[in-house]
């Protein structure tokens, strides 16, 4: 490890780093546009200049300079700062004076650095560079002029997004960054160009001319548009949630958010919920929450327990959960799922449906199998770390379900069941490549345990678990990519049929054949409602969907940016959101909601305040519980009872989301939604920009 | 890139594709590439395209990133760096005059004057016959004022010599390139003034 002075300070740092990454260790920041620690070194801005001896008599770019035993740096010495300041007067040469009409203004990384090092009059009096207007889709606006070309969002779309579509046509003054064929970035990690745009020159489409960074509230929170459980803070004013970005969280989302995550925040101030309504002569009529809640009581009363069923939706809170859940045994009922897509994970063994690596796990995999699941679609920010280690070399990656552009280089398989068999089976070539490997992982997407044959499709990958060495030592691959955030917590809230009880198909049929005439949806608007027949429907949410036109009363709740919720994400991490603004109107923490029914229903739920929803939380799983750790059980056999493979359905393996930025009741009204749906197509991902 | 920048006006041919003899060609110097490396074929590989259908439109280039597994983004970004690539049409006579300091002293003027006597249009300008465009250092600045004219340079022209080339280029009659004063190489004018005796 070799040594060396900055500012005076001895550091030792190992061999390979940088000068500037040296300085970082030590707490000295050295001023950059290009450098970004997740994105490779350019060495283009040249703003990191420092003074290096022994060397040559000059600055040197300290982001791509190796360190160096006995090195003497001096990050801010005056030939130090007046080649920073003469590195700002070139780059201010041709950025334009905007800052008042610009949407970084107030988080400017070039205002910022130019407040220490620029001067405070120009010498330039030439005319400037104006660079025509460039088009990138419907999520990123653009404004090239104030480009620095620090090349971070070339860089950003080709080694992280994966889709080498940006680059720097040109030279010189006149270099521009473009797609050079006015398209739209063809990924869902765009968003992420506008963050690390160190100047205004991409800016948050749906954001533009808003608001200042300075009057934003700021609230850390937890994304709920997929199982990833990104962190996000929530920047709102007033009673408007303005915009998201990510939070860094190296074992979770690293900094990176999805676009479903930013951009679907729109959706969140159309088709809400704002009173309750209640369903006269057959229509929904505006009520109060008494007439409601009185409805409801009517319905309720004197039916049997069995007659009643609940079913959670995918955004559902884990404390909303557990309190219908208590609410539902209180009555009688046990036809409770909080599967709405009726996947078939063995609730019983909590293995059966994680990620049992954890999302920083697959930094440490060499081989993968991808069973039907899209995850560039079911969980971009995944599929980012998937492509990060592939980047790394010795993975490799192989996919059975329909042919996907994964933005990494895999082997499609096949879609068949067949050749899951195979591998499992160990005749398949694929077999081998995960038995020899260290630390092989599969990920089983919701496309091969919503199908009917589900259940059999989890006791055949468990097999290929166990027989070939996905679960050994010290290593789980077996990993479940959940779509809705809701999901795991709902499982591990103990939302599933008890005993006796009624999963999802049978509740639907029960609704078909009468047997069920009540049915509590809490935000469930995926199931298919014509099957839901005569039964006498509540559905609690935020959002007028599909379960909302077909309820009898419609309790208006809150939305994920409106309460203190509990998500557990896709590999069993719980995290929880924060209130940025209030519910609209009439609109109610969900909790609040299910304890005032309860009372209203004769059986009174004990808990009167949040931190008592969330003793019982803890109490029902140690997820929940912050100061317990979760045992970790033995790995077993899971699937079909008897871990036997039963009768499999010769079906393809598809993915379950079709239209990447539709799929829950938020992004359905998000118009910004709309647009990417019109723009990227649907179903498909075939480019239909503008002229693909 | 101004000058330099497609023309929207001009429309994309529909297809593109190597002759079998450039193909052929092409092969060669993807060849020359350990595996895996084969993107750097790019630059022989534009010149070819360039060479095939007189300027590089979008779809050679497509065709050329296709051919080199890249994503088109990089070969625009080769192609537009590089101003001896064209990526608009140029007329019949693609006439490149090196008007930096060396050959503006020594009478790149007159020679741009020369070009539009013959030509009768204005020098930058282009049309379906005649493109008169001005370049940077052409590196010959020993012989200036200097011509580029298809693949060879025409040296030491004066207003005479250069509207006698010109004349000559438009007649399509044959043409000497090289110094028009007889100069050998880079030698100096009128022959060697130093170490003319052997010791």
């Amino acid at each position: 490890m070799p040594k060396l002075t900055i500012d005076g300070i001895e550091v030792e740092v190992p061999a390979g780093s940088t000068v500037l990454q040296a300085a970082e260790s030590i707490g000295i920041e050295i001023p950059r546009f290009c450098y970004h620690e997740r994105l490779s070194i350019a060495g283009n801005c040249r703003m990191c200049l420092v003074e290096v001896s022994p060397g040559p008599p000059k600055p040197a770019a300290s982001c791509a300079l190796p360190v160096a035993e006995g090195m003497i740096v001096k990050t801010d010495s005056p030939l130090a700062v007046k080649a920073r300041k003469g590195v700002m007067e070139f780059l201010l040469i041709n950025h334009p004076l905007d800052c008042p009409i610009c949407d970084q203004g107030g988080e400017c990384d070039l205002q910022d650095q130019a407040l220490a090092f620029g001067y405070d009059r120009s010498r330039y009096n030439e005319p400037k560079r104006a660079v025509e207007e460039k088009y990138m889709g419907p999520l990123v606006s653009t404004e090239m002029t104030r480009c620095i070309h620090c090349t971070r969002c070339i860089r950003f779309a080709t080694e992280v997004a994966g889709v080498p579509e940006l680059g720097a046509v040109g030279r010189g003054e006149h270099m521009e960054v473009t797609t050079y064929v006015e398209r739209a970035i063809d990924s869902e990690l765009s968003g992420n160009l506008v963050d690390l745009c160190p100047v205004g020159a991409l800016t948050n489409k749906a954001y533009a001319y808003i608001a200042r960074p300075w009057e934003l509230k700021k609230t850390e929170s937890i994304d709920v548009f997929d199982a990833v459980g990104t962190n996000i803070r929530i920047d709102s004013r007033g009673g408007e949630v303005l915009r998201v970005l990510p939070r860094i969280n190296e074992d979770v989302n690293e900094e990176w958010l999805a676009d479903k995550g930013r951009y679907a925040i729109d959706g969140l101030k159309r088709q809400r919920l704002d009173r309750p309504y209640v369903r006269k002569d057959g229509r929904l009529q505006p009520a109060t929450w008494a007439e409601a809640f009185g409805a409801i009581a009517e319905r309720v009363k004197g039916a049997s327990g069995a007659s009643m069923a609940a079913l959670a939706g995918d955004m559902a809170c884990a404390e909303s959960m557990v309190l219908l859940r208590d609410l539902m045994s209180s009555l009688g009922s046990r036809s409770l799922d909080c599967r709405q897509d009726g996947a078939a994970f063995d609730v019983t063994q909590r293995e059966s449906y994680l990620f049992n690596s954890g999302i920083a796990g697959i930094d440490e995999a060499d081989a993968l199998l991808i069973v039907g699941s899209n995850p560039r679609w079911e969980a971009p920010v995944i599929n980012a770390r998937i492509r990060k280690r592939y980047l790394r070399g010795g993975f490799k990656v192989a996919m059975i379900g329909e042919p996907r552009d994964l933005t990494y280089k895999h082997e499609n398989l096949g879609a068949g069941v067949d050749v899951l068999r195979q591998v499992a089976a160990g005749t398949h070539p694929f077999a081998e490549v995960l038995k020899v490997a260290e630390r092989p992982m599969i990920i089983l997407g919701m496309g091969a345990l919503t199908r009917p044959d589900g259940a059999a499709v989890l006791a055949l990958a468990n097999t290929l678990a166990t027989d070939l060495g996905v679960v050994k030592d010290g290593w789980n691959g077996f990993n479940v990519l959940h779509t809705a955030a809701a999901r795991v917590g709902g499982l591990e809230a103990g939302f599933v049929p008890g005993p006796n009880g009624r999963d999802l198909e049978g509740i639907l049929k029960g609704c078909e054949s009468g047997a069920v005439d009540f049915v509590y949806l809490l935000g469930a608007d995926e199931i298919p409602m014509a099957r839901l027949g005569k039964a006498f429907v509540v559905y609690q949410g935020s959002h007028g969907d599909a379960g909302a036109m077909r309820a009898d009363v419609v309790l208006p709740g809150a939305a994920y940016t409106e309460k203190d919720a509990t998500y557990v994400n896709t590999e069993g991490r719980c995290q929880r959101t924060h209130r940025a603004v209030f519910p609209p109107g009439d609109a109610r923490e969900d909790w609040a909601i299910l304890r005032a029914l309860s009372e209203v229903l004769g059986h009174k739920l004990p808990q009167d305040s949040l931190a008592q929803v969330r003793d019982r939380l803890a109490s029902v799983s140690a997820v929940f519980d912050d100061d317990t750790a979760v045992p970790v059980s033995a790995w077993g056999t899971f699937g079909e009872p008897g871990g036997e493979p039963g009768e499999l359905a010769d079906a393809p393996f598809e993915s379950v989301i079709t239209t990447y930025y539709m799929t829950d009741p938020i992004s359905r009204a998000s118009r910004t939604m709309a647009e990417c749906t019109e723009v990227y197509g649907k179903g498909n991902q075939q480019r239909t920009g503008t002229n693909g | 890139m101004s000058s330099h920048a497609p023309d929207p006006n001009v429309p994309e041919p529909a297809s593109f594709a190597f002759t079998e003899a450039n193909m052929v060609e092409a092969t060669k110097i993807i060849a020359k590439y350990p595996a895996g490396r084969q993107r750097s074929a790019v630059m022989p590989l534009l010149d070819i395209a360039q060479r095939q259908e007189g300027w590089l439109s979008r779809t050679a280039m497509d065709y050329v990133a296709d051919l080199l597994s890249v994503p088109p983004i990089r070969v625009y970004e080769v192609a537009t760096f590089y101003t001896m690539y064209r990526l608009r049409p140029t007329g019949k006579h693609h006439i490149e005059l090196c008007t930096n300091i060396a050959c503006w002293l020594r009478g790149s003027d007159d020679v741009k004057r020369a070009a539009e006597d013959v030509f009768g249009v204005p020098f930058g300008s282009s049309n379906d016959d005649v493109t008169l465009e001005e370049v940077e250092c052409a590196g010959a600045c020993v012989n200036a004022p200097v011509v580029a004219y298809k693949d060879d340079y025409y040296e030491d022209l004066t207003y005479d010599t250069a509207k006698a080339l010109f004349q000559a280029m438009k007649d399509g009659k044959p043409l000497t390139p090289g110094s028009q004063i007889g100069r050998q190489t880079s030698c100096p004018e009128g022959g060697p003034t130093t170490l003319k005796e052997s010791a």
